[in-house]
């Protein structure tokens, strides 16, 4: 009696997913519904707040440093991610060719991934110091240049070396994720493409890229989602500054929120970052998705 | 970019030597120079002396008189040893609870298939989807009501968050490529639904145990948002957190000891990584390519 009860899949189901499932249901999905109830209070840190409705949200509209960090973040992601995606496919390119050592270089190209963002960051920090960084210093001696470049003090400038810096750990990513996708694709199909008269362009673009679309889209929503969602590069390089001028969506409701104990307007601003990554999800799965002859099927 | 699509290794012959430097040996060159500079820059300024740090003159790109000044003040003049010891019990404990609630979750999606357990496979999916910066402010509420502020507990209750979508998903894809036969004849010879998971299934699983444990141990080890909201003393604050919270006083850097900071923090992850190569990319495409 007690071990059929135990073999029952549904209990033992039940049982197995237990440990599983209240670690996320209280640590993610309370959470969640929490930081949308708390975008309409006026919470404060160490005291409970009231429902306001959406004076946050209409607070935060009007907001022009809000509005800044929505185009900042918009910039951010859409420029970072499509160097992403060019050089990372480049280099997927790179290392699908016949190479010596290519299982090392594979290896030592995701280094960029692994480290702690945060720790990265610091170098990119030194890198791009104002008074002693090493790209002025290597420009300034090929006489490129005659003053060092303030590479995180002026706003454009500072855009600019964050997204690379972000590229920077992002490339290695998809480029491995890519290369597992480019692996799959039999040489035989090349080879018949190139029997046919295909040129080298014609065979990327009419057998590499539609065989490797599903891959494209999974990889790249998940480095759009990654990049929307970034915190740590921008709190280690500029705080945000200058002016404002680098705040992200994220790093603007750290600083309302946390720094200035405003938690119902930190969690508002967290709250309207969710429709954008809901259309990045649903524009990736709609658009990109499998299609039958991807997986050997015909045409519909 | 396309043209090197020709050379897949049955046409490599057909493309000269010089052309192949050229589309081939020097844009890879280029790009591990640039994904390696960083950590190369971050060792040479560790052990470069101040006067050749702050010196505009002279080769920066070596050091001329090695020195372990900054390693010695991190290492006795600041609590780096005890982020470190924060950061190994957090990632440590954190990885090791996923592992084990991911391996009952994977287990019952996959094979018990309970009533519901396609949506439940879903929903973990989404709750992968799920960034911690939309996560930390009411998970600050909660931990602070939960009385874990500024604990370690904070970090190894909340890391689980976004580690074990990642490997229930993951041991999934494992589970799925295990044949049904094995369990059912073991079914048959009366083996409990425990003693298929424990003597069949994992021992069959360890490749994807190895891939979701190194993969949620770097992760772990990598984590910022939470620690920097979560934990308020040095005592028991992570590496990546106490080196950028505490070792950057005013406006004078130690860039010698933040770089030897950044460089020993990164190591641990580096290590591992070095040993584990071909499961972490597993890990990394498997997840992406389900």
């Amino acid at each position: 009696m007690f071990s059929r009860f135990f073999n029952n899949r549904n209990t033992l189901g039940l049982m197995f997913m237990l440990p599983a499932a209240a670690l996320l249901l209280l640590f993610l999905t309370y959470p969640l519904g929490l930081g949308t109830w708390l975008g309409f209070t006026d919470a404060k840190i160490g005291r409970a707040g009231v429902w306001v409705g959406l004076d946050n949200f209409i607070y935060l509209i009007g907001d022009s440093v809000a509005q800044l960090s929505l185009f900042n973040t918009l910039f951010y992601t859409i420029v970072a991610s499509i160097l992403k995606f060019a050089l990372g496919l480049w280099l997927a390119l790179l290392l699908n060719e016949h190479l010596p050592f290519k299982s090392f270089f594979r290896a030592v190209i995701l280094l960029p991934f692994i480290v702690p963002t945060a720790l990265s960051a610091i170098a990119f920090w030194w890198i791009y110091d104002s008074q002693f960084s090493i790209i002025s210093w290597t420009l300034k001696e090929m006489g490129l240049i005659d003053r060092y470049i303030d590479f995180l003090g002026e706003p454009w400038l500072a855009r600019l070396s964050t997204v690379a810096a972000n590229v920077w750990r992002g490339v290695p990513f998809v480029a491995i994720c890519l290369l597992a996708g480019l692996q799959t694709i039999s040489p035989t199909l090349y080879e018949a493409a190139a029997l046919d008269g295909a040129t080298p362009m014609q065979r990327f673009r009419y057998v590499t890229l539609p065989l490797l679309t599903p891959i494209i889209a999974v990889v790249m929503t998940f480095s759009v989602l990654f990049t929307f969602t970034d915190f740590q590069l921008i709190y280690v390089l500029t705080r945000g500054g200058p002016l404002n001028a680098t705040h992200l969506m994220a790093t603007l409701s750290f600083q309302r929120a946390i720094s200035g104990g405003s938690l119902g307007e930190g969690a508002a601003l967290a709250t309207l970052m969710i429709p954008f990554l809901l259309a990045a999800i649903l524009f990736s799965y709609f658009g990109l998705q499998r299609r039958a002859w991807q997986q050997g099927g015909s045409d519909k | 970019m396309a043209k090197k699509q020709t050379d897949r290794d049955g046409m490599v012959y057909l493309v000269s030597l010089p052309r192949r430097a050229v589309t081939l040996y020097v844009p890879l060159g280029v790009f591990l120079f640039v994904l390696l500079f960083p950590f190369y820059w971050m060792a040479i300024t560790s052990f470069k002396p101040d006067s050749e740090l702050l010196s505009h003159t002279g080769n920066p790109f070596w050091v001329i008189q090695p020195t372990f000044a900054h390693f010695k003040k991190l290492l006795f003049g600041t609590p780096y040893p005890d982020w470190m010891l924060n950061t190994v019990i957090a990632s440590v404990v954190a990885t090791f609870v996923s592992l084990v609630a991911s391996v009952f979750a994977a287990y019952a999606i996959e094979r018990l298939r309970f009533q519901g357990a396609k949506q439940v496979g879903l929903a973990v999916f989404l709750a992968y989807l799920v960034p911690p910066s939309i996560l930390f402010i009411p998970l600050a509420a909660i931990v602070f009501k939960l009385g874990l502020f500024d604990t370690r507990w904070a970090l190894i209750l909340t890391y689980p968050t976004f580690l074990i979508p990642f490997c229930t998903w993951l041991l999934m894809g494992y589970f799925r490529s295990i044949p049904y036969e094995l369990e059912e004849c073991a079914l048959i010879d009366g083996a409990t639904r425990w003693q298929i998971l424990v003597k069949i299934i994992l021992p069959l699983a360890v490749p994807g145990l190895i891939s979701a444990g190194i993969f949620a141990f770097t992760l772990s080890w990598n984590e910022f948002i939470y620690a920097l909201t979560f934990v308020s003393s040095s005592e028991v604050k992570t590496v990546p957190v106490g080196v950028i919270t505490e070792l950057v006083e005013g406006d004078v850097y130690h860039w010698g000891a933040l770089m030897a900071g950044a460089l020993l923090g990164s190591l641990p992850v580096a290590i591992l990584y070095s040993f584990f190569v071909e499961h972490y990319v597993s890990g990394m495409t498997g997840a992406v390519k389900e």
